[in-house]
Order: structure tokens, then sequence, then C-alpha cells
């Protein structure tokens, strides 16, 4: 027996065929949109991921270092890496800074990492080109997003970085991309004024009776060196032995050092659950509405294919066809435009997304799902457009 | 038939097409598609070390010249910039009523000198007196012998003879007095103007003034610095160097300068001293470095980097440092089996200044390593050689 649905596909296949792009399009609007959202998501994840730690010791009561500001003096870590369980500390510094490049501002996020070891807590775990950060000062490791070249000089406030080494997929959890230099560097990028500022700051200090008293020389000298030093950190990061369990150590940093330790997990729930939250809840809003503008899409399409065959079908019945060869005829067809919509929707998304200036991640259990939704939704909305035609009256194949 | 034929070849075509490249994208974009690495392997190679540092141009010796009392400052000499000669009046403090305890010093030291000359007079008085009292206490004497005067009147005599003699006694003792009276003053008055010399600040060395701390008028405490005064041929560099990474830092070895007025310039220079006592707060130790021939125009306190070579390890087995991986606590790299990752633990040593790092242990000449890759790897992670990543 003759298919009639391929019969009748192949009839009019070019509006068949670009029907399907059409809805593909569409379809891949709505995959790089839950692409979108898993981007998000794994911005967050490989935060945690590439910092390297198991645990992260923050100024206390703040959900530092990367949801909240937090501020710790730079030795704190001499305490930690006496507890038991802790196999390695390393202070870490992040800021988010606007640096200027190339004529045009691009948002960085700087993260001043130790660099006296390779392959310290906050370091890059991969480089994919170049190599890690080896002198004290003035070199930097950025990431490919930040449009920066392996041996590119560039001025960060005071100074100029040698780029040394690229990475990629390091960003902040808003997607900015990251540019790792030495964390001295970095101290004194986050907490050393503008000269301007040093400047009045000093006037400032020298206005003041309390630090210029006549007969006590060398107070108002004291004063201001101690005003423009940089001794604090965002973090420390924290490297377990094997074995030990996060929660515990983490509970005597709190309980002991009066400081505030997250575990991975913890984290995770920070980033993920508080930070991207409301952003997340805005885009899944937006998908939820997209697959319903999708799904309403199909079932148009199918039902004018339909109603646009009701001579066709009315010879069908007049010749004595059964309904269930009708039914199946509109049913195969609306998951063959289901098929061919989801092939193209799934080559677009993966052709465009790479465009996009955030990252978009296409996982395959989201194209899995999307592919059983897709079906879904022709067949429902096939079920209309089988009810129109089983309503078709034969005799409008004679009839006018 | 041909028609259908035709058809149905076309949009077969059309299928292929739409497959093949939905398996392309499947395959070379998302979880699915290897990761790309790039390869390298171990050779026996040079090792050029180095240490860096940031460093400031300081002076080696710096004078803070001030007076050592309490006083107002009368006159300042020099200038900010003003070479000097050693000994060169720089600047002078208010004498208050020294000129005055001067004066009155030597107008006592004049009076004293007077006194000398009466007191002297006086001696040559009770001289005469004493000669005088003795000749008559003779003749006395010998007019008893003969019995022409009573015992009684040459007694008298020979007692106003004693007391003259020590009438003459006095005299001297308060001559040697006066004598002395003179000296305390004369001294009086080199104290006084030893005090007086003490309030010219004089430079100690040929140099140049590198600032005037206090105008005249100003008040200033014992020890505060009013001018302060460099000597320009000790300029050298405190360089800061990380404690982590300064292990070889000694006496002695070559440096390479970069001054940031001149941003392109390489400077030589050598370590001249090592501090014992490193920064325990900043975890930096410091050495000096001086100049091999220092640029005229440079100016203390200057930012500037402080490249040191340290000697090179002729050769030595050796990876790209960006192979060099961690995973769980322990040190090693990456490396291709049968198109997978597998990790190898390795013992490193040392890093050299333009990406090598040593291979003490675990890798032999010639095993490829994956030096850079398009993703985190783990242990089977499914890998593709590319020549580079970018």
């Amino acid at each position: 027996m003759i298919n009639l649905a391929s019969r009748d596909v192949l009839h009019g296949w070019g509006k068949f065929l670009f029907t399907g792009i059409g809805l593909g399009l569409l379809i891949g609007a709505t995959l790089t949109m839950a692409g979108v959202f898993r981007g998000m998501v794994d911005d967050g994840q490989v935060l945690i991921d590439n910092s390297g730690a198991d645990l992260w010791v923050v100024q206390q009561g703040t959900l530092g270092p990367y949801a909240e500001p937090s501020s710790l003096r730079d030795d704190v870590w001499r305490g930690i890496a006496g507890i038991a369980g802790v196999a390695e500390t390393g202070n870490a510094a992040y800021l988010t800074i606007q640096m200027a490049h190339n004529g045009k501002d691009t948002r960085v996020m700087i993260v001043g990492i130790e660099v006296d070891r390779p392959n310290r807590p906050g370091a890059p775990p991969y480089l994919i080109a170049g190599r890690p950060i080896l002198q004290g000062h003035y070199e930097a490791i950025a990431d490919e997003r930040a449009g920066l070249k392996l041996g590119e000089r560039v001025k960060i406030r005071r100074h100029d970085y040698t780029v040394v080494g690229l990475t990629r997929r390091m960003v902040s959890s808003s997607g900015d991309p990251m540019i790792f230099v030495p964390l001295k560097d970095a101290q004194e990028i986050q907490f050393l004024k503008d000269n301007d500022a040093l400047v009045n700051e000093r006037a400032r200090t020298a206005a003041n009776p309390v630090f210029n008293r006549p007969g006590v020389p060398g107070l108002l000298e004291a004063a201001q060196a101690s005003a423009t030093q940089a001794r604090s950190v965002n973090t420390v990061l924290v490297r377990l032995t094997p074995g030990a369990d996060p929660a515990t150590v983490a509970n005597e940093i709190q309980r002991w050092k009066r400081l505030t330790a997250y575990t991975k997990a913890q984290m995770e729930d920070i980033l993920i659950a508080k930070l991207i939250a409301t952003s997340a809840k805005q885009i899944g809003m937006f998908l939820v509405i997209l697959a319903i503008v999708t799904a309403a899409i199909v079932a148009f399409i199918i039902y004018t294919m339909t109603l646009a065959k009701v001579r066709e079908i009315a010879v069908l019945k007049l010749i004595g066809a059964k309904n269930r060869i009708i039914a199946g005829m509109i049913l195969q067809q609306a998951l063959a435009l289901g098929v061919i919509g989801f092939l193209v929707g799934r080559i677009a998304a993966g052709l465009w997304g790479p465009a996009f200036p955030k990252y978009v991640l296409l996982l395959p259990q989201d194209a899995i799902g999307g592919f059983a939704i897709v079906l879904t939704i022709c067949g429902l909305a096939s079920s209309v457009a089988i009810r129109a035609a089983l309503a078709i009256d034969p005799a409008e194949a004679i009839g006018g | 038939m041909s028609l259908p034929h035709k058809r149905t070849l076309v949009l077969g075509g059309i299928a292929l097409v739409f497959l093949v490249t939905f398996g392309w994208i499947v395959a070379t974009q998302g979880p699915l598609a290897p990761v790309k690495v790039t390869l390298d392997s171990a050779k026996e190679t040079r090792l050029e070390r180095t240490l860096f540092g940031v460093a400031t141009v300081e002076a080696r010796r710096s004078h803070s010249i001030g007076p050592t009392l309490a006083g107002r400052v009368a006159r300042v000499l020099v200038d900010q910039g003003e070479a000097v000669k050693a000994g060169q009046l720089l600047a002078e403090m208010e004498p208050v009523d020294l000129d005055a305890r001067l004066a009155a010093g030597t107008a006592s030291a004049a009076a004293a000198a007077q006194r000398v000359q009466s007191a002297d007079a006086a001696l040559a008085e009770a001289d005469s007196r004493a000669k005088l009292a003795k000749n008559s206490a003779d003749r006395y004497a010998d007019l008893r012998k003969k019995n022409f005067v009573s015992q009684e009147a040459a007694d008298a005599k020979a007692h106003e003879a004693a007391a003259a003699l020590a009438a003459r006694q006095s005299a001297t003792a308060a001559l040697s007095a006066a004598k002395e009276d003179v000296r305390r003053a004369q001294s009086d008055v080199i104290g006084a103007s030893k005090n007086r010399d003490n309030l010219r600040l004089v430079s100690p060395v040929d140099g140049i003034v590198t600032a005037r701390l206090a105008e005249p008028g100003s008040t200033v405490v014992a020890g505060q610095a009013v001018v302060q005064v460099i000597d320009p041929a000790s300029l050298w560099l405190r360089v800061r160097i990380d404690q982590g990474r300064s292990q070889g830092l000694a006496v002695g070895l070559p440096a390479e300068i970069t001054l940031r007025s001149r941003p392109g310039e390489k400077l030589a220079g050598r370590v001249e001293r090592v501090d014992w006592v490193g920064d325990a707060v900043t975890e930096e130790r410091i050495a000096n470095v001086v100049f091999d021939s220092a640029p005229t125009d440079i100016a203390i306190g200057e930012l500037a980097e402080v490249t040191l070579r340290l000697p090179a390890i002729e050769k030595a087995l050796a990876i790209p440092a960006a192979a060099l991986q961690r995973q769980s606590n322990q040190s090693g790299v990456w490396q291709a089996r049968d198109g997978q990752a597998r990790f190898r633990p390795i013992t490193a040593g040392t890093i050299s200044a333009d990406g090598f790092v040593e291979i003490r242990q675990g890798l032999a000449a010639g095993d490829t390593v994956i030096v850079h890759s398009g993703k985190a790897l783990a242990d089977g992670t499914r890998i593709k050689p590319v020549d580079a990543l970018k």
C-alpha cells in the first residue's frame, strides 16, 4: 500500500520544506534560549571549578568573594595553613574593572593569584596558548574573550602587563573574561588609589591637626605612609588533603579563625541559586513563552495545511478511505514537519551559538528533550487538524 | 517515471546534506566533541634562570642635617638641587642669647686678666715688704748680738719679717688663682663659641641638596632635619624579590635594570648587597643593586624592574611549563594514549625564564606531553591533537 503522507508531501515538497525550515528557525531560537540559560549556569560553575579550591575563606558574615565584597588581611593564610586537613592555601583577589583596549572599553575580571610556584589555588587549570605566569610582577594570563594576543602589552591602571598565556572559558559569574595577574599587582590595582586621590588624601591628612602636630616630626609622614598600604585580599582559597572532610575543616576555620568558610556545594548554592537566580528565572520565563509560541505556530501550520487539502480529503472519503488512513496521513506529516524543524533548529543553534557574546551551552540532554517536546507538540497539534479533517463532508469533493 | 526519480534524488540529497550537517555540528561542538590539545616532547635543553623584582632608586648615603638642640631656624642658604661642597654652610640656627653670653664671657676673661695684673702688683709689693722686713730683722739681730737693742725689739723685727714672708706667699697664691680665673674665663668663651658654631649647619660631604625641610623662622626640635644632602655617586636600587622565588639570590649576580622613565632600555648592574633581614609582612627579600654606569638624569624614588640572571643550567630534561598540571595534590603531566588523556605524576624542578620546567623524575627524553588544551582534562577524556588552539 502506498504511503499517502509521503505522496502528498512529494506533491508539494517545496512548500513543505520551506515550512519545515521556517519552523526550524523558530525551534533554533528556542534551543538557543535554553543554551543561553545553560551557559549562565555554566559560567557560575566554571568559576568555581577553575579556582581549584575546596574551601573559600572570606570575611566573616559575607557571601564573598564573588557574590559580595569580602576583605581579609593577606596574612590570615598562615593561621589557616596550620589547620588539620588543609593541604595548601592561596590568597586571591577578584575585581571587575573596565579595561581600555584598542580604543574601546572591555569589562574584565582581574584575578590576583600567587605565582611563586605553578598551579597555586586560583590559577587557571589549563591554557590554550603560552605559559603560566613566572615573574612576580607585570605578567598576565588573559581569557581569549578579552581579545588580547600572546605577547601583547596591556595597561591596567598604573602598569603595563605582558600577556604570557591565554585561557578559554575563564569567566566571572556574569561572563566577563578573566585576566590573571600576580597577587601583589592585583592588590595594587584594587586598593591603591589614583594619583589625584592620593594627593588629595595627603592634603587632607596634613590638614588634620591630630596627624600634623608641631614638635612631632615624622608623624605626618608615618600617617601618610600607612594610608597607602595595600594589605588585603578578597579570599583565601584552600585545598584540602585527600580524605579531609570539607565541612569539618570549614567549621574549624569558622570557629577558631572568626572567618566564614564555604565548601564547594555552598559556593555553588551561592553562585547559582542566589547570584544568577533572577536573571536565570528571567531567561527561563522567556523560554517557556517561546515554547508556547512555537507550539501554537506548529498547530496553526498543520491546521492550515490540512484545511488546504479539504478537496483531496473529501475525495479520499468519497472513494471510501477509512478515517484511520486520513488521520495517519495528517499525523505523519505533522511528525515529519517536526523532525525537519528540529534538525534545522539544532543546526541553526549550533551555527549561531558561538557568535553570541556570552557563552551558549547546548547540552545533548536539552536537545533530546527538545526533540521529544517538538514531536509531542506536533502530535497534539495534528489532533486538532485531524478533527477538522474528519468533519469534512465528502460532498465537498464534487460540490463547490 | 523520470520526473519522480529525479525528485527523489534531489530530496534524498537535501536530506543527506541535512543529516551530515547535523552530525558534524553534534560531533564538533558541545560535550560530545573530543578536546583539542597541542603536544610537545620532553627534551634536553639549556635552562636560563632569572629572578625578578620591583625596585626603587635610592641614595645609599643620605644625610639629614639638623641642629642638636631645639631652636629656631635663622637662615637657610641653599635650595633643593644645589650642589654643595664638604664644609659648606647650609643653614644657621637662631643663636638667641649665645652671642650675649659670648660677649659676657669675653668681658669676664678680660676682667680676669686685669685681676692677674693687680695680683702681680700686690705680689711685687709683698715681695718688697718682705725683703725690707728681712733686712730690718737681720740688722736688728746683728745689733742684738752686740747688745745695742733689747731682745724684745729684735723679736718684734723677726716677727715682722716672718709676717711679710707669709704676706708674700699669700700674694703668690692670689696671683695663680687670678691666672686660673683667666683660664676658666677663656674656656667659657671657647665653649660658648663652640655652641655658636654648632648652630651653623654645614655639609659633611660633597653632594646635592635633595630637600629643604624648614624655612627661616620655623622651630625645629633636636635631630629634626633642616636640609637633606645626598651623595649622587651613591645612587643604587632597593629591589624587593618575592620570597617564594628568591632562591639563588646572592651578591655579585648580574642584573638587567629597566627604569620606568625609559621602558625600552636595559641598563646593566649587579647585586651589591643582600639584606639578611627580609620583610616578613610582604614576604619579600631585599637586595641592593648598583648600576655599572649610572645614568645622569634619574630621580630618587623612581620605579624600576630588575631582572637578576642566575647561572644557567646547561643541560636539563625539560617540558613547557604550561604542561605541568595538578591532580588531587599531585604534580604531573597529561599524556595522550590511544586518543585519550592519561595523567602521569612527575617531580618538577627549576622553571626557566622562558617557560620551561625541569623534569627531575617521571619522564624520559622524547616522551610526549599535552601542553595546551581547550578544556580541563580528566582521565580518559577523548582528545584530538592539533598544531595550535588559537
